[in-house]
């Protein structure tokens, strides 16, 4: 039994370390001044996968992302920890998506690269928005069930080959069922513990298992690998350092794909595809509330006492 | 987010800076011959150095949001011992498992076994970023390093059988000291017998102080000749857990190094193999062991310097008396500014010190697989000797050194030091073992003593000496002529005191003097070497330089006057009933 997993994951700006020029004065983030980094609930999303490729030998975990040509490094940092390979989808059509557009393009790459996918998985949200709607709306958009708020994956039982499956398990879109999963999820004061069929999609919450450390010898291995997006303009793989290598080893190019490789739809991508108007940006400082100071004395206690009794507060 | 490596950049300097490092390349990589080979092996020597930056931010990194993080709940919690095993501190297994997952086992192991084929510089590095977060930890981990014992006298089958599990994380111990046989391994009484049945050697007896003795490998010391007493009737053993017949009777409840299982081990018929030649077991092995074991504890060391400069530095900052932080008063500073400066010189010194164990395994390496030119034979020679000059000032120093910084790191934080809260504490009781296992500082000077009085470090002072009489402006010693100048007077009084007591021909003498003589080269060559990083990295190391050689002044006198009084009639004074 193998698995097809897709892990969606993002280059975030780090804010979780913000210094005073984080912020541009128009209010949006200042890129340049934070680490770009893995979303971080991303980093425990891959770890599921990872999980289950430990648990089923031979499945493959392919990383999805969309972003610059820079984010590709999240497909190497997650080659580093044990993903198998990726995809960087970038086109300049793709830019200014809000979830709506970013997670039309992300559902129609999945059906483009990897039509048979067992399990989707993704984090919750990523720092930079804190929306937590990508992943939702990728199940939508593929019809399939989604699981959000995913500690632990208590359980896959796979069905033994391809049409052994129960038909009802069958996504209308992918056109296949290939056994059951349970998780335990986090929810408000506890845990609730979830079964879905596969195929589905999972948003990973950040309290599951950190990700595992890189790999020194895949790091040694895939350290060079590259997107063609992050060559220079102009030059090819042939020009860098090392091209040889490039000949040698075709798993140092890493997959890209733009709008017309995936067929999208133009009017459902970037700002075109994206229903979202920020109207306007507010700093909010948060201020000490109105507070009063009482002191132990028979008068005072006297005071708040009719004072909670006159707004009903007591009594 | 907080990387134990990429935040210290006197270990980037150490690593980059060195003429040494392209020889040690060239030789590890035998001209990058494994290239074709293996996807993961380096294509050139700033492939290589790019590698190993690589490699050491993976530990950096594991080190600071796993195993630092861990160490205090390990120190807290401690090993337990339940029936006849031992079971780690819950979150060693964590430590355990990340170390395993990064593939950070078998470091310095030929690739063709699974291993990273990296220079022990690199391996060094290592083990000093993963002291710095758990000293205790990095003892359990960096036992790995007792492979090289058996790649070097093992026959090929054992490599095949042994390496690869040790690169796939299993751990080892090395099983010497017993109740009876602890700085004296010679008289080490463990049994070894051939059972002529099962066509294999079996040991019977105990073994005390064993640092992870329910380890999966263990390297054993034992008597293969009986009726013999002394070091030529021990041989080396591998005991595999697998195969059963040793249990833990109970793990030592220490001062420090919490985290690792210190064991007494009880034989009962087990089953073993013979390493190398019977017979050599200690003459060759447990030196070559030894000496491996004690550059790791030099790193230990080193390691925990630099983490009582950063507990006591980052208190420093933060407390407040008197109106203002107390780094800004002097007292405080200055103590600081000694941990830093003895922290450079023995990081110094540990690094010179593992290059030249690089340069002549290596060559070693390749005198296995071919026969060495005339040239190269010389280099083996003179690099060999080098390490087994160095090995013993860069243990006994640094974890002499290491001691005085986990002091100094509690006098800073005051009265709160002395509370178990900080970790300051713990960084001084893990300390204080370094100056006493895998040969006390007073055994680090035994091995010393030649090289002073065959004149060897004297020649090395000298070869490390730079000379400033040309090129005056460009000279990149010439801002530090005035050190340089110091540090040449202190040699010369290191040269006299030698003389002197070389003078008396009195073996008594010599030995009562070897700890002074011995401390007056280490604190000699540590100013040369903080001299040349200085050279190169003013920025990073001038103000090191200028405290270092101030302190080495100091204590360079203070052996000379000891020196200047010890005679003949004095011996009695130190004679003790």
């Amino acid at each position: 039994m193998t698995l097809k997993i897709v892990v969606l994951a993002k280059q975030v700006p780090d804010t979780r370390n913000v210094g005073p020029d984080a912020m541009t004065p128009e209010g949006t983030v200042n890129r340049s001044a934070l680490p770009a980094i893995f979303n971080p609930e991303d980093l425990n999303a891959l770890e599921q996968a990872l999980r289950l490729k430990d648990q089923f030998p031979g499945t493959t975990v392919t990383v999805i992302t969309m972003g610059p040509g820079r984010a590709a490094e999240v497909i190497r940092e997650a080659m580093y920890r044990g993903a198998d390979g990726g995809y960087l989808l970038t086109d300049r059509a793709f830019a200014g998506a809000d979830t709506l557009a970013t997670s039309y393009a992300l559902a129609t790459a999945i059906k483009h690269v990897c039509p048979d996918v067992d399990l989707i998985i993704g984090g919750r949200q990523a720092i930079d928005g804190d929306t937590a709607q990508v992943g939702p709306q990728v199940a939508e958009k593929l019809g399939l069930n989604q699981i959000t708020y995913v500690e632990e994956i208590k359980s896959l039982t796979p069905t033994l080959s391809k049409g052994e499956g129960d038909k009802t398990d069958c996504s209308p879109l992918l056109g296949r069922g290939r056994g059951r999963l349970v998780v335990k999820r986090h929810i408000d004061g506890g845990v609730e513990t979830v079964e879905s069929p596969l195929p589905c999609v999972l948003t990973v919450n950040g309290s599951a298992a950190p990700c595992r450390p890189r790999n020194v010898k895949r790091v040694m291995k895939f350290k060079r690998c590259l997107a063609p997006m992050e060559l220079p303009q102009g030059t090819g793989f042939g020009d860098l350092p090392y091209a040889s290598e490039y000949e040698k080893k075709p798993y140092l190019k890493l997959g890209q794909l733009t709008c017309a490789d995936v067929n999208a739809d133009l009017q459902q991508c970037g700002l075109a595809g994206s229903p979202t108007k920020v109207k306007n940006v507010e700093n909010i400082v948060f201020k000490a509330k109105e507070s009063k100071v009482l002191t132990g004395s028979d008068e005072d206690v006297n005071g708040l006492v009719q004072e909670l009794l006159a707004s009903h507060t007591i009594g | 987010m907080a990387n134990y490596y990429n935040d210290i950049k006197e270990i980037q300097f150490e690593l980059n800076n060195s003429p040494l490092m392209p020889r040690i390349v060239e030789l590890k990589e035998r001209a990058f011959a494994d290239k074709d080979q293996y996807d993961e092996a380096p294509q050139d020597f700033a492939d290589a150095m790019d590698t190993y930056d690589k490699v050491l931010d993976i530990v950096g990194d594991i080190t600071a949001n796993v195993i630092a993080p861990n160490a205090e709940t390990v120190d807290a919690e401690g090993p337990h011992h339940e029936n006849g095993r031992v079971r780690y501190a819950s979150k060693t297994y964590e430590n355990l498992e990340a170390m395993t997952q990064a593939g950070m086992n078998g470091m310095t192991m030929p690739r063709r076994y699974g291993g990273l084929n990296l220079p022990v510089t690199v391996y060094t590095a290592a083990n000093e970023i993963v002291s710095t977060g758990d000293a205790g930890f990095e003892n359990i981990w960096s036992l790995q390093d007792c492979i090289e014992t058996l790649y070097c006298f093992g026959n090929e089958e054992q490599r095949q059988k042994y390496i690869p599990r040790v690169c796939k994380g299993e751990t080892m111990s090395m099983d010497l000291t017993e109740p009876d046989a602890g700085s004296d391994l010679q008289s080490v009484m463990l049994k070894a017998t051939f059972d002529e049945e099962n066509n294999c050697w079996r040991l019977n007896g105990a073994k005390r102080f064993i640092t992870n003795g329910d380890s999966d490998i263990h390297l054993v010391l034992a008597r293969s000749e009986a009726g013999t007493r002394d070091g030529r009737g021990l041989s080396m053993f591998i005991y595999d857990k697998r195969d059963g017949g040793v249990d833990v009777r109970r793990i030592e409840n220490k001062l420090g190094i919490h985290g690792s299982p210190t064991c007494e081990l009880v034989y009962k018929n087990a089953k073993c193999e013979l390493c190398g030649d019977r017979k050599m077991g200690l003459i060759k092995y447990v030196m070559s062991l030894m000496n491996g074991a004690r550059l790791g504890i030099a790193a230990q060391s080193v390691g925990l310097s630099q983490a009582a400069y950063n507990e006591a530095i980052a208190y420093a900052r933060d407390r407040k008396q008197f109106g203002k932080a107390i780094i800004e008063f002097p007292a405080v500073a200055e103590m600081i500014s000694n941990i830093k400066a003895r922290l450079d010189a023995g990081r110094a010194l540990l690094y010179q010190t593992a290059r030249y164990v690089d340069i002549y395994k290596a060559l070693e390496d390749i005198a296995r697989d071919r026969k060495l030119e005339p040239e190269e034979r010389a280099e083996l020679k003179q690099y060999s000797r080098l390490a087994d000059a160095f090995t013993p000032l860069a243990k006994g120093m640094n974890s002499e050194y290491a001691n005085q910084n986990g002091y100094d790191c509690i006098q800073v934080h005051g009265g709160s030091g002395f509370m178990l809260e900080y970790a300051c504490q713990r960084i001084y009781r893990d300390a204080r073992i370094t100056s006493i296992y895998e040969g006390t500082t007073q055994l680090q000077t035994v091995a010393a003593i030649r090289y002073v009085t065959n004149g060897f470090y004297s020649q090395v002072i000298e070869s490390l000496t730079p000379a400033l009489s040309e090129g005056e402006g460009d000279n990149p010693f010439s801002p530090f002529k005035g050190e340089l100048e110091r540090i040449c007077r202190m040699a010369e009084k290191f040269n006299a005191c030698t003389a002197a007591v070389k003078g008396a021909e009195n073996q008594e003498l010599l030995d009562l003097c070897a700890r002074h003589l011995y401390e007056m080269a280490a604190d000699v060559i540590m100013c040369l070497l903080l001299l040349q990083n200085a050279s190169k990295a003013p920025e990073l190391f001038g103000k090191s330089l200028q405290v270092y050689v101030n302190l080495a002044e100091a204590e360079v006198e203070k052996h000379a006057s000891l020196v200047g009084r010890m005679n003949a009639e004095q011996l009695e004074n130190y004679r003790q009933q």
